[in-house]
């Protein structure tokens, strides 16, 4: 992947495409690589709040990229982990800031974990591994793609949680209590761990199906 | 102020409220270093270590340096400032003084600066308003949560190793799925104690 967006900006549109599809598929943060999933099971009892967190991961790893990428010429070798984490910090800092200002129940729903993000193994793996060597447009677009792969990731799990768990999506009833009874156990721990456990396995199992094994 | 026991807010930590099995936090590791039970042990002693040290820390740190100077806005910044720094005194600590411990524990060392259970200990403190014996007594039972937990999952997957997976589920998927049975089973002990 790095490989071919080494290449001089001729190529531009098409690695960015490509490395949009990367991240929302080939290479999903979550489905793929395995990473950042604190979260993606801690905020998903319902869908409003995957999508909040989807959001707020997206800014923070797109302004992260971007800026990584911008400084990458003049920050020395050494000290590059240290001086990513604090550009991560500085922008989950505003991002926690605006929740506490406009929207107060959200931040208290997401609890430590808007703060988490700093932790998020997402972020800082896309950092690393792709900003510190791409030029600042295709980093944002990196990010932006990891972003929407993880949000969507987050938004499945959060869809199943809160339909099994209280029947309802996004608040709107959907399963009739006269009918369906809730099944508590999805919205409580246990179940985000499944429900993330079966989402990894049909990614694996259409991978497969395609004969793309990634033998994760 | 919160008024639990130290004591309680400790046992609760380690069963009820386990920090990877109820609150989610240091997956990664978990899944990463929970393939043989010596490494899961081993990781296990530097988290319960560290996850003390630094939830007292930064305690103290937030308590008698933000709050007075009201920038608390600025804790997560701090916080991960002090526990990469903490990590990596006690690395350099380590291997000058005690070898052995080092290599039993040095190459995990790193990888706890990351390892979001450390971070996510230090955030509920502050959320549930704890006190310096309570913040101690939740960083030491979330420390010993943690390695339980992992310790647990090393024993399960070892085992698991002669067991027929559909191949969907091999590796992660499974794992998830086994994490959750045993989510499942530590809320047996809800209702015992309970913090929030």
């Amino acid at each position: 992947m790095s490989d071919s967006s080494m290449n001089a900006c001729g190529l531009c549109q098409g690695e960015g495409l490509s490395t949009l599809k990367d991240g929302l598929w080939h290479n999903n943060p979550i489905s793929i690589q395995i990473l950042g999933i604190c979260s993606a099971l801690a905020v998903t009892t319902r869908v409003i709040n995957s999508l909040v967190m989807g959001a707020a991961l997206m800014f923070v790893i797109v302004m992260a990229n971007l800026s990584v990428s911008v400084l990458r010429g003049i920050t020395p070798r050494r000290i590059r982990m240290i001086a990513e984490v604090a550009i991560i910090a500085t922008f989950v800092i505003l991002v926690d800031q605006f929740l506490r200002a406009f929207w107060w129940e959200m931040s208290l729903a997401l609890g430590p974990y808007v703060g988490l993000i700093i932790t998020n193994c997402i972020v800082m793996g896309r950092a690393e591994a792709f900003a510190l060597q791409n030029p600042p447009v295709l980093s944002m677009v990196d990010g932006l793609a990891n972003g929407l792969g993880y949000g969507a990731i987050l938004v499945i799990i959060g869809i199943i949680r809160e339909l099994f768990g209280a029947g309802t999506l996004l608040g709107v009833t959907v399963l009739s209590p006269e009918w369906y009874t809730p099944n508590q156990l999805m919205i409580l721990a246990p179940g985000a761990f499944v429900a993330l456990g079966f989402v990894i396995a049909v990614f694996n199992a259409i991978n497969q199906f395609r004969g793309e094994d990634n033998g994760s | 102020m919160n008024a639990t026991p130290a004591l309680v807010i400790l046992i609760a930590a380690i069963v009820t409220n386990n920090i990877l099995l109820a609150n989610f936090l240091g997956m990664c590791s978990f899944l990463a270093c929970s393939r043989q039970i010596d490494t899961a042990l081993g990781l296990g002693a530097a988290v319960i270590f560290v996850l003390t040290c630094t939830t007292v820390i930064n305690h103290v740190i937030y308590h008698m340096v933000l709050v007075p100077w009201q920038m608390e806005y600025l804790q997560f910044i701090v916080f991960i400032a002090v526990i990469a720094a903490f990590v990596q005194f006690v690395e350099m600590f380590v291997e000058r003084f005690t070898p052995v411990l080092y290599y039993a524990l040095g190459i995990f060392l790193p990888l706890i600066t990351v390892n979001c259970a450390i971070l996510g200990a230090s955030l509920f403190m502050i959320i549930r308003d704890y006190t310096l014996a309570q913040s101690a007594g939740f960083g030491l039972g979330a420390g010993l949560g943690w390695a339980l937990a992992i310790a647990l999952m090393a024993g399960i997957r070892q085992k698991m190793g002669y067991s027929d997976v559909p191949r969907p589920f091999q590796g992660v998927a499974i794992a998830m799925v086994v994490t959750g049975v045993m989510a499942m089973a530590f809320m047996g002990f809800a209702g015992m104690v309970d913090i929030q």
